[in-house]
């Protein structure tokens, strides 16, 4: 029997299997790269958690076009639901302790290339890939991933607040904080991974 | 409604939302208002939005092939 799926008809089992096959496929370097940002390790897990889950409720998806940010929520919310089962990360940070800091304005108070004239983009691009993943990965992951996820990854405030299953506000306090948390740990990494001195030397 | 001035902190802890359109139409415009004159605050705008583009472009990780074959491998016999 001929089931239409919004724009995705499929009429057996076999052909299903093959629309979810083309999806998956075509997703998993996105999924993958997803999971890295989200995870510290496990980030293969996570993507073939996700691949099952989505694979059994392939049903419910409506559009082929929705079918990347489907299968990516339903990453996410597998990371969700993993960070709950490991209550790791639950520790709040203090507001008051990280809201005063500003990179910004510690660029520029510490001057870190005397000679620059575009100091903070030389601060920017002195980080390489790796490094913004080891900047990523000290914080933790309850305010990584809605910096992740929104700046990143593109998602909207209120889908994250959905997908991570937090109130709106919440997520808000929490994206700011972790722009503040992602910013000091910018400026210490530099410093601790002699990003500075590097270009001081030259 | 008079116009009422915040201090660069309140401006600075708002930039992120307001250049993501999140904050309430009052705020919004008090951030701007702020930034009219406020010359550093414009520095922290600027910086933020190079913060913003950096996060943004920053390149996705390769999916190594070993960890791609077993995921297609994964999938292909689900």
């Amino acid at each position: 029997m001929e089931r239409s799926v919004g724009e995705i008809t499929v009429d057996s089992e076999a052909e299903r299997k093959a629309a979810f096959e083309a999806l998956a496929r075509e997703q998993l370097p996105s999924l993958y790269s997803l999971a890295r940002r989200l995870t510290n390790d496990g980030a293969e897990d996570l993507v073939q958690e996700c691949l099952l889950k989505a694979y059994r409720s392939f049903g419910a998806l409506r559009s082929a076009e929705a079918g990347p940010a489907w299968i990516r929520q339903i990453l996410v919310n597998g990371f969700r639901d993993r960070l709950r089962k490991e209550a790791r990360s639950v520790e709040e940070v203090g507001v008051e302790e990280i809201d005063d800091f500003s990179l910004y304005r510690t660029i520029a108070d510490e001057d870190p290339f005397p000679y620059s004239d575009t100091l903070h983009g030389d601060f920017l691009e002195a980080f390489g890939h790796e490094d913004v993943r080891a900047v990523l990965m000290r914080m933790p992951e309850i305010y990584r991933a809605p910096l992740v996820l929104r700046y990143m990854e593109g998602f909207a405030t209120k889908e994250i607040a959905r997908m991570m299953d937090t109130p709106l506000g919440t997520t808000l306090a929490r994206l700011h904080r972790g722009r503040k948390l992602f910013e000091r740990e910018m400026w210490v990494y530099a410093e601790q991974a002699g990003l500075l001195e590097v270009k001081e030397a030259r | 409604m008079t116009a009422r001035a915040i201090p660069c902190s309140d401006a600075v802890s708002q930039l992120w939302d307001y250049l993501d359109k999140v904050l309430s139409p009052e705020d919004q415009a008090l951030v701007e208002g702020h930034l009219a004159f406020c010359r550093r605050c414009c520095g922290e705008l600027e910086f933020a939005k190079e913060l913003r583009s950096f996060l943004a472009s920053n390149v996705a990780d390769e999916i190594p092939t070993d960890v791609k074959d077993r995921l297609e491998r994964f999938v292909e016999e689900l």
